[in-house]
């Protein structure tokens, strides 16, 4: 068991024949991942040889579907084309679908989600995020496989770089998921629905949760935790030295007036017994703590 | 990236949303020439991206030519909560028998949009929200229904618009709504939208910011942006296609990833509290490469700062492992070095991830004077704090 992602995966990739599909097709092959196919609608009928497999390439998703198996799609198309290709995604109605894509419009993005919340069939993690792995298991994404091997932490983040430090920090003990939610403004997997699946995952023992400044998932995420989850959660979050009105890189992660402070986030989560660092070394000691290891 | 009333009102135009006639002046003998083409009262208003614009002095009638052109001599210069005024917008004065409010927004929490309106306008919103929250409806629209003139005659009752400007005040709102949808934007607001004693409704005023992450389907976009008013090195930051923001403090930051970066400054803000207050200098995201080229414009950039007094370098290094992070920062300070950059200001490295050994043993085996290896990130903040207050190198 994990979340979201386990051995009954069958993935696919989106834009598998651009560079950055290449490259990660191959260390998500290496890292032990299904990968089935790939979807290209000008090279519908080739194949692509990879170290670990020769890989067919679909014209649609419905026909990757329908010829592998496939319930996982990976997307790493440009932005111009990342709307087109996952309302494909979505309305082909495959379960899973990871959007590593940077810098896609808002507009296009609430236009997939909404898609994805109308047919009620596909669950969206992303955009602009580092994807979803269950160690030893599978990989959907860009998360490096050999930071961290499996064990009972289960963790979100909003961060990608942030989401590898900490499982560098926790290396020795493990993860049965990690999974990166990305920083944008809208998303299709929140804090909330992670939370949610790690309390309902046999192997996780314990959570870390991090997050960033910008709009309020942190603090209904703390509202949830009090009513909700029972398994310790540890928290971070970054950017208390942010100042208001600046974007700091993810397109959500800005201060507006007096909401989506860090220090707001800090405390709403200190309100419902969340232990949250100060720094990423910090919080990696307090998830030490609660784990007695 | 939010725009200027009057390029609010230029995409309001261009779209069908009425707006009075005007236009932008720098200097005092333009509002003169713009004041004579209007003819009869006029209004000249600093732009500034600032609220509070009246209050400030910087709203003024105007009857006539001669005293538009003393009116913009006065606002002009003028400092609004540290904005100064670099331009006057001299429009119509229109005769006002009603203001109201309307916008629309994304609505991140419940990841739809929102439309937002009153018939209380002309003030704050979030005052009318605070104070008499029954005057503000509040309506979701739907990304991909948009609002229909349904949807409009919606907002319209719930907001309890006079029957008598119910329809333009709809219509208002469906080309209100393009403006949102077809310019990319994450918010278009009219405060106040009025009503004049003849029956027109007009947008007085009013508020949009852009998603920049559309500018590649709007070539148009790039002439908002007001450099003048941008600072030097974050421009020439966006110029390498870095995100750069500049910050008030001594220590220079470069990292990779945003989420890692921003960790970073509170790390080196905590950490500088044992040195009387020791902040970072700037935001700067180099992404996930980290290649020696984007590593030596980063530090360039970041040297560049004259507040900066020492440098903290943190990388981890994951699909770009360790040994190449490495290898890019060497490449980097050899040829920083080499033009005679790095003089007076220390650098603190950090790496930390995969292949983290072999990556700190290439920066040990360089020898680069002035650069220290830190193992962990909250003691190489710690360094880079006390070389900021002791300015070593």
């Amino acid at each position: 068991m994990a979340i979201f992602l386990d051995g009954e995966s069958r993935l696919i990739v989106q834009g598998m024949t651009g560079s950055e599909g290449m490259k990660h097709t191959t260390l998500m092959l290496a890292a032990g991942a299904t990968v089935v196919g790939g979807v290209n609608p000008r090279k519908a009928g080739q194949s692509v040889a990879f170290p670990d497999a020769e890989l067919p390439v679909f014209g649609t998703v419905s026909e990757a579907m329908a010829a592998t198996g496939a319930n996982v799609s990976v997307v790493f198309v440009p932005p111009s084309g990342t709307k087109g290709a996952v309302t494909e995604a979505v309305d082909a109605g495959i379960p899973l679908v990871v959007v590593i894509t940077e810098g896609v419009p808002v507009h296009d993005t609430a236009a997939f989600f909404q898609d994805s919340v109308n047919r009620g069939t596909t669950r969206i993690i992303g955009p602009n995020c580092p994807g979803i792995i269950t160690p030893g298991v599978s990989n959907a994404g860009i998360i490096p496989a050999s930071i961290s091997g499996t064990g009972p932490i289960g963790l979100v983040s909003k961060s990608g770089t942030l989401t590898y430090q900490m499982m560098y920090e926790l290396r020795d003990i493990g993860f049965s998921t990690a999974i990166g939610i990305g920083g944008d403004p809208v998303i299709g997997t929140t804090h909330i629905d992670a939370l949610a699946a790690f309390e309902a995952d046999p192997l996780t023992e314990a959570i870390v949760m991090i997050g960033e400044i910008g709009g309020d998932a942190e603090e209904r995420a703390a509202a949830f935790i009090a009513e909700s989850v029972t398994k310790p959660v540890v928290g971070y979050v970054a950017g208390f030295t942010a100042p208001e009105g600046k974007t700091m890189g993810h397109a959500g992660a800005i201060v507006s007036g007096s909401s989506g402070t860090a220090q707001a986030k800090k405390e709403a989560l200190e309100a419902v017994g969340v232990k949250v660092g100060r720094t990423p070394s910090e919080t990696a000691r307090l998830m030490r703590e609660v784990l007695g290891r | 990236m939010d725009l200027y009333e009057y390029q609010a009102k230029h995409l309001f135009g261009k779209h069908g949303v009425p707006v009075v006639p005007g236009a932008v002046c720098e200097t005092p003998e333009a509002a003169r020439v713009a004041a004579r083409r209007i003819g009869g009262r006029v209004v000249v208003k600093a732009q500034v991206k600032v609220g509070g614009r009246g209050k400030a002095g910087g709203v003024k009638l105007a009857n006539g030519e001669d005293e538009a052109a003393a009116r913009a001599a006065d606002i002009l210069g003028m400092d609004i909560k540290g904005h100064t005024v670099h331009r006057v917008l001299v429009t119509e004065a229109a005769e006002i028998a009603e203001e109201y409010y309307v916008s629309f927004l994304l609505d991140r929490a419940n990841r739809t949009f929102l439309a937002m309106a009153s018939v209380e306008g002309g003030v704050e919103i979030e005052q009318v929200a605070k104070e008499t929250p029954d005057a503000l409806a509040m309506i979701a629209v739907d990304a991909l229904e948009g609002c229909t003139p349904e949807k409009a005659f919606e907002i319209v009752e719930a907001a309890d618009f006079p029957a008598e400007v119910a329809e333009e005040v709809a219509a208002v709102l469906v080309r209100l709504w393009d403006v949102l949808v077809l310019e990319d934007a994450t918010l278009v607001e009219v405060n106040p939208l009025v009503r004049t004693p003849d029956g027109r409704v007009l947008a007085l005023d009013g508020k949009v910011s852009l998603d920049e992450n559309a500018d590649f389907r709007h070539g148009s976009h790039a002439d908002l942006v007001d450099t003048a008013s941008t600072d030097p090195i974050e421009l020439r930051a966006k110029s390498f296609g870095l995100n750069y923001v500049k910050l008030d403090g001594e220590v220079g930051i470069i990292g990779n990833g945003a989420g890692l970066v921003m960790s970073t400054l509170d790390v080196v803000a905590y950490a500088g509290e044992e040195f009387g207050g020791v902040r970072p200098a700037n935001f700067l995201d180099i992404g996930g490469g980290a290649s020696a080229e984007v590593m030596s414009n980063g530090l360039d950039i970041v040297l560049t700062d004259p507040a900066v007094r020492s440098v903290f370098v943190n990388v981890f290094g994951g699909i770009t492992s360790c040994v190449e992070v490495a290898n890019g920062v060497k490449a980097a300070l050899a040829t920083l070095g080499e033009a005679g950059k790095l003089k007076d200001k220390p650098l603190v490295c950090r790496i930390d991830g995969i292949r983290a050994e072999e990556g700190r043993a290439i920066l040990r085996d360089a020898q680069i004077p002035g650069v220290e290896l830190v193992e962990t990130m909250d003691e190489a903040a710690r360094r880079a704090a006390q070389l900021a207050v002791r300015g070593e190198g």
